[in-house]
């Protein structure tokens, strides 16, 4: 409990990746939550290959922390602009709302 | 040590806490409020853990660039103030269970792996590019970045410049009846077009354009 090992930020990224996935799962309010929840995703994934990188005296995992960081970065720009065409076109961006294409 | 494990517990604690609030609060900028304290505790865990340079990044990026973002598409939209509870929708989809039980599935399956795992010593190469103590841990990231990792460094600059064309074709609209400066036709203008000589009469005054 007290020595504090991979293990620990292992879990915790773990259950930050769980809440992510559970926001995606159960949200039914607008689609800007489902972004928030995959940046959630995202900053698990982070944790995983920081602690990684510091336990094995590695630096590799930073240097694709920093790639996961950009992609997030972009995801987040276009999951954004295409929420706010969206919501030019039809004046509401709930998701249960979002069924044009019937899936 | 102990102070070690008091640290993490405290910023854990919050970015979970954070995180369940994230998901869960009903104003999306409370949610966005509550996504920037994540995103500064887990920057916390970072610089604390020895990873000073990637947590000062995430404090950049995601707090100062990613959150902001959000902020203003939220604040840009009418969709502040949900009337409705947590997750439930006018329909009845029946996702809320289901959603649980394979949230809480998934859980277990990683505290389970995360749990059971032992690191092997001879499981990897990690010799590869180890850490000097001799430098900082910027400094050893900026060793690596512009050699080794010359080709992913460039990777992601292509894809951030894709993002960029990308959010700006989505969002631009033409507007109809704005007056703006049309560079093409100022520069194809020739003088026959534009300028005539006239013989004009005494007394008569002449008539352009007719």
């Amino acid at each position: 409990m007290i020595e504090i090992g991979l293990g620990h930020y292992l879990t915790l990224g773990a259950i930050i990746f769980s809440l992510g996935t559970l926001g995606i799962f159960l949200n039914r309010k607008n689609v800007i939550v489902i972004l928030m929840s995959v940046e959630l995703i995202l900053l698990a994934v982070n944790i995983n290959l920081v602690s990684f990188s510091i336990y094995l005296q590695d630096i590799t995992g930073q240097i694709f922390t920093m790639l996961i960081l950009t992609v997030a970065a972009a995801e987040a720009a276009i999951g954004l602009a295409i929420i706010v065409s969206y919501y030019r076109n039809k004046g509401s961006i709930r998701v249960e709302e979002i069924d044009e294409m019937k899936g | 040590m102990i102070a070690h494990a008091l640290f993490f517990y405290f910023f854990s604690i919050i970015a979970i806490v954070s995180a369940i609030f994230v998901i869960v609060s009903r104003n999306t900028v409370h949610a966005v409020f509550f996504l920037i304290l994540d995103f500064i505790s887990i920057a916390c865990l970072f610089i604390m853990i020895g990873a000073e340079f990637l947590g000062m990044m995430m404090l950049i990026v995601y707090v100062g660039a990613v959150a902001v973002l959000f902020l203003f598409v939220v604040m840009l939209m009418n969709v502040t103030e949900q009337k409705l509870s947590w997750f439930r929708g006018t329909k009845k989809t029946g996702h809320i269970p289901v959603g649980l039980i394979i949230g809480t599935v998934i859980l277990l399956e990683l505290i389970v792996i995360v749990g059971g795992w032992k690191y092997r010593d001879s499981f990897a190469e990690t010799e590869f590019l180890s850490f000097n103590s001799e430098f900082t841990n910027t400094h050893m990231i900026g060793n690596v970045m512009y050699t080794d990792f010359i080709h992913l460094f460039q990777i992601s600059g292509i894809i951030l410049l894709l993002a960029m064309i990308g959010a700006i074709v989505l969002t631009y609209r033409k507007r109809e009846g704005v007056k703006t400066q049309s560079y093409i036709k100022q520069i194809s203008r020739e003088r026959e077009d534009s300028v005539q000589l006239k013989d004009v009469e005494f007394d008569k005054g002449v008539k352009l354009d007719d």
